[in-house]
């Protein structure tokens, strides 16, 4: 334990207590193992009995990876960064639901408490056309970045924005903005959905930009522009049986998704810019 | 060498006038004969990088995550500082800059924070442009709050997640010049090399994390836009993948690293529970405004606390010590972070500590719920509040919080000038990857600030002083033999670790690396302490390239690899780290040295012998590097004793 110093009381005994708390679960996973995007995967069992209830979902992988490479194996590639719920690297797909039992929460937010003592835990990559496997629970996302350079952005040049508070907006308009653009852009929304769709996550940048003042002038376009490289890219279509939001980690909103289809709507109606 | 800071002369307010209007230009039909790489897209990276591809240079930005929207900028919480004295509370552009001097305990160069404070109304005006739905009044105009070291509000945030909303509208502004095709984007590619000729930035090596190909790329200038490194402790609150390789393989190449070892411990983060632990998770310093922290009054009381016999509700008002309420009347829960962190360090060292292990103290809640209800509170704090609950599984409404300072951000990094040009020519440095705006203690909320003021408002005019003195021809070409060496290097050090095939996983010695940074190097430190530290780093390196093993190959998605080349810079590192905090014989800000404290325990600076920045000078594998001073001049502000009571 790292910042153990030694201080004027007994600590030993009280972390010797801890540690007995500690250390207690058995588990009995089966992980999708894939050498790169040309090799087929598939699922491998491990066991391991010396999980805290306490440690985060990915600190029970750092334990399984840990066994791995001390027997020579390879360990298990997978997506994690910040691990406070906020970067949407992580992308577990596990018993099958898009970041594991819990709602509201991304995979490195989950614990080890919200299993039981020797469960079977089945852990899978995100299964979407326009998210292939890299290696292992790896995937690639980089179609959520083409959908976002599309035209999700206002388009102000650093330098020529007015005064902050020229333009007074309603706090609660501010608050519903903020609401969509809480999406952390994990695809949660696609490995939740049964046709692979992303329209949650399109949804949640065309609607927080819709509603502000400041992306008004661009909106139809944006929607259309988004709409067209999401089909593109391959995601499926919304059939609107919010999947998505029930998994998505920072619970988004189908109603978003109204307010696209109106935005969309209303820029087929007028559109110049495009066909279809 | 000669530190040249190139602080323009003349009163402070018109430093930044009068150096911006004494730079070279270059003219728009002439920007698009220049290339610049970036590295890391973070608040600075990204906002550079779109800033500058507006202007017209093309552009590569590089991360080694999977988008740039990825970058840990993302994980700030509580806001962005902005002298715009939107509350009429007494702020101006001095005062921020004052208290930014102040807080970082005179460590720092006046002339760069006059800037940032100048530059920070900009930066606000800019995100709401961009969309960024900063909290609102009723009124619809923006709300503020208040931060450390600070006695106005003139905090501006989005809920408890400010950094993300800052990067997602500087990530867009940069997806918008990659829908242009003005910056071309390379995602997990991971910066290996500096190419150096001629005494000039020629560009970088990579590698491309999913195929393992090493690449060259060619640029006038390079911009390392690579955040801290507080993973060299190996707990911190930074990111898994948080690294410094890219700055220390250019501080190889002859950067200066200043002042590495100034870090930030902040005072609000969730406890260390297990030796499992993979990182550590910050509770934003904005509870401090309706938090109060406290511990048990007595050794007696605490220990029954850590026994489960009583709970903190249970206690009374007068078996409690809020101690920063006691100790610093005027500032109280608000003292600047070193400060809150040091305090909270000395109550659980005298016992006093609370949660098993001894080592937490109260952030409580309960009278701001008592005043304010409990539903203000969830507006302000809900999310931490969620935060906290699903890691310790304990809910804060009912409970006082516990925490424990961890290690957050580091002041400390490569040196730049005032044009944030490092001491390689057309080798830049921006945000937290460089050191000169935050002395030796960063105040709340001034990261996000100093990001972005780097990134949106200094870079596109200083880059071009250098690139217009260059002139558009003087560049390499990627087959150049100085490409093909720095290619080699790369390729021999990764077949070398590779070839090491030893019994100990990677992540193994980055946990005893951190052990010994925070124990030694931590929130206090004795040459004793450091002396002996040096010797345990120097037995960690050996081993580490002897024993180390790394499963897998180079020509493929291999993650073990990936840290094993990070925690071996990591290694190398600390013990510069180590070697500067021996060399300042004093204490200031995050840096405390046990034998240079004031009678009732504060730091105590030694402003005759150390007010200067001290910048080191890679000299070879295992050879001590050599000092560089800086000296630091203070024409506005009088260095005094720092007192928040």
């Amino acid at each position: 334990m790292q910042p153990l110093r030694r201080t004027d009381y007994d600590f030993t005994t009280a972390v010797a207590d801890h540690l007995q708390f500690l250390y207690k679960m058995k588990v009995n996973l089966k992980v999708w193992r894939q050498k790169n995007n040309n090799t087929a995967g598939k699922l491998v069992e491990y066991g391991l009995d010396n999980i805290s209830p306490d440690m985060s979902f990915l600190e029970m992988f750092d334990v399984l990876n840990g066994e791995l490479t001390r027997k020579g194996e390879e360990p298990v590639a997978f997506d994690h960064d910040c691990r406070e719920g906020i970067c949407g690297m992580c992308s577990m797909y596990i018993n099958g639901r898009a970041h594991g039992p819990q709602t509201g929460a991304t995979t490195c937010q989950l614990h080890m408490r919200s299993f039981s003592d020797g469960d079977t835990i089945v852990v899978e990559p995100w299964r979407a056309r326009a998210f292939p496997v890299l290696k292992d629970l790896m995937v690639d996302r980089s179609a959520f970045d083409r959908v976002i350079q599309s035209g999700g952005y206002v388009s102000v040049n650093t330098g020529s924005a007015p005064d902050a508070n020229e333009i007074a907006i309603p706090r609660s308009v501010s608050d519903e903005a903020m609401d969509a653009a809480q999406c952390i852009g994990c695809g949660a929304c696609v490995a939740a959905c049964k046709n692979a769709s992303a329209m949650l996550f399109v949804a949640a940048k065309v609607s927080h930009m819709a509603v502000l003042p400041q992306g008004k002038a661009e909106s139809t376009l944006r929607a259309e522009r988004m709409v067209a490289q999401m089909d593109a890219e391959g995601f499926g279509a919304c059939s609107f049986t919010g999947a998505c939001s029930v998994e998505c980690p920072k619970s988004i909103s189908l109603d978003h998704i109204a307010r696209m289809n109106r935005e969309y709507l209303g820029a087929k109606l007028t559109s110049e810019n495009m066909q279809g | 060498m000669e530190l040249k800071s190139k602080i323009p002369e003349g009163p402070l307010a018109e430093k930044w006038t009068r150096h911006k209007f004494g730079l070279k230009l270059v003219n728009p039909s002439n920007k698009r004969k220049y290339d610049i790489i970036v590295v890391g897209t973070g608040l600075a990276g990204a906002s550079a990088a779109a800033s500058l591809a507006e202007l017209g240079y093309n552009v590569t930005a590089l991360c080694f995550q999977d988008s740039p929207r990825r970058a840990h900028s993302i994980a700030a919480q509580g806001g962005i500082n902005a002298a715009k004295n939107y509350q009429n509370d007494g702020d101006s552009v001095f005062r921020l800059f004052y208290d930014t001097i102040k807080g970082g305990d005179y460590r720092s160069r006046e002339g760069n924070v006059h800037r940032l404070a100048e530059v920070s109304v900009n930066i606000i005006d800019q995100c709401v442009a961009q969309g960024v739905p900063f909290a609102r009044e009723y009124g619809g105009l923006l709300a503020n709050r208040s931060f450390g070291g600070a006695q106005v509000s003139r905090t501006f945030y989005a809920r408890g997640q400010t950094g993300q909303q800052l990067l997602l509208g500087a990530y867009s502004a940069l997806s918008r010049q990659v829908a242009n095709g003005k910056v071309k984007l390379l995602t997990r590619t991971e910066m290996l090399d500096l190419v150096v000729e001629d005494g000039k930035t020629r560009g970088i090596v990579t590698r491309n994390l999913i195929t393992g190909k090493i690449e060259s790329h060619s640029a006038h200038a390079v911009l390392l836009c690579t955040g801290g490194y507080g993973n060299v402790f190996y707990l911190s609150t930074n990111a898994m993948g948080s690294n410094v390789t890219a700055a220390w393989r250019a501080h190889k190449h002859g950067a200066l690293m200043a002042n590495p070892c100034f870090t930030q411990i902040h005072p609000t983060c969730i406890p260390v529970k297990g030796d499992y632990q993979s990182k550590l998770t910050l509770m934003s310093e904005s509870l401090r405004n309706d938090g109060r922290v406290w511990v048990p009054k007595t050794k007696e009381l605490a220990n029954q606390i850590r026994k489960g016999e009583r709970k903190p509700t249970d206690l009374k008002e007068d078996e409690r010590d809020y101690y920063l309420e006691r100790r610093y009347p005027s500032f109280g829960n608000l003292v600047p972070r070193d400060v809150a962190s040091r305090n909270a360090k000395a109550v659980c060292d005298e016992g006093r500590g609370v949660s098993k292990t001894g080592l937490a103290v109260y952030l409580d809640f309960a009278d701001a719920i008592n005043r304010d209800g409990r539903k203000t509170i969830e507006a302000k704090y809900g999310n931490l509040f969620e935060m906290y609950e699903k890691i310790v599984d304990n809910n804060p409404y009912e409970t006082p919080m516990m925490i424990y300072p961890a290690v957050h951000y580091t002041m400390g990094g490569l040196w730049v000038d005032y044009n944030l040009m490092t001491t390689v020519p057309g080798l830049y440095a921006l945000g937290e990857a460089n050191f000169s705006d935050h002395g030796a203690n960063r105040l709340g909320a001034s990261a996000l600030m100093q990001g972005l003021a780097d990134g949106y408002f200094v870079i596109p005019y200083t880059v071009g002083d250098y690139l217009a003195t260059i002139g558009p021809a003087d560049k390499l070409p990627v087959t150049a033999p100085a490409f093909r060496e720095a290619e080699q290097r790369v390729t021999t050090v990764i077949e070398k670790m590779l070839a090491i095939k030893g019994t100990k996983p990677v992540d193994d010695f980055h946990r005893e690396l951190g052990l010994i940074m925070w124990d030694y190097c931590g929130m206090s430190r004795t040459a004793e302490g450091l002396t002996k530290a040096r010797g345990l780093i120097k037995d960690l390196k050996a081993e580490f390239w002897s024993n180390v093993r790394i499963t897998g190959e180079s020509e493929e998605l291999n993650q073990s690899l990936e840290a094993a080349s990070r925690v071996a810079d990591f290694i190398e590192l600390g013990a510069l780290m180590i070697e500067d905090a021996l060399n300042r014989d004093e204490s200031c800000g995050g840096h405390f040295r046990e034998e240079y404290q004031t009678p009732d325990g504060e730091a105590l600076r030694d402003d005759a012998d150390f007010a200067y920045v001290a910048a080191w000078e890679y000299q070879g594998d295992n050879q001590p590097e050599k000092l560089n001073k800086e000296t630091l001049e203070f024409e506005n502000v009088k260095l005094t004793q720092r007192s928040y009571k």
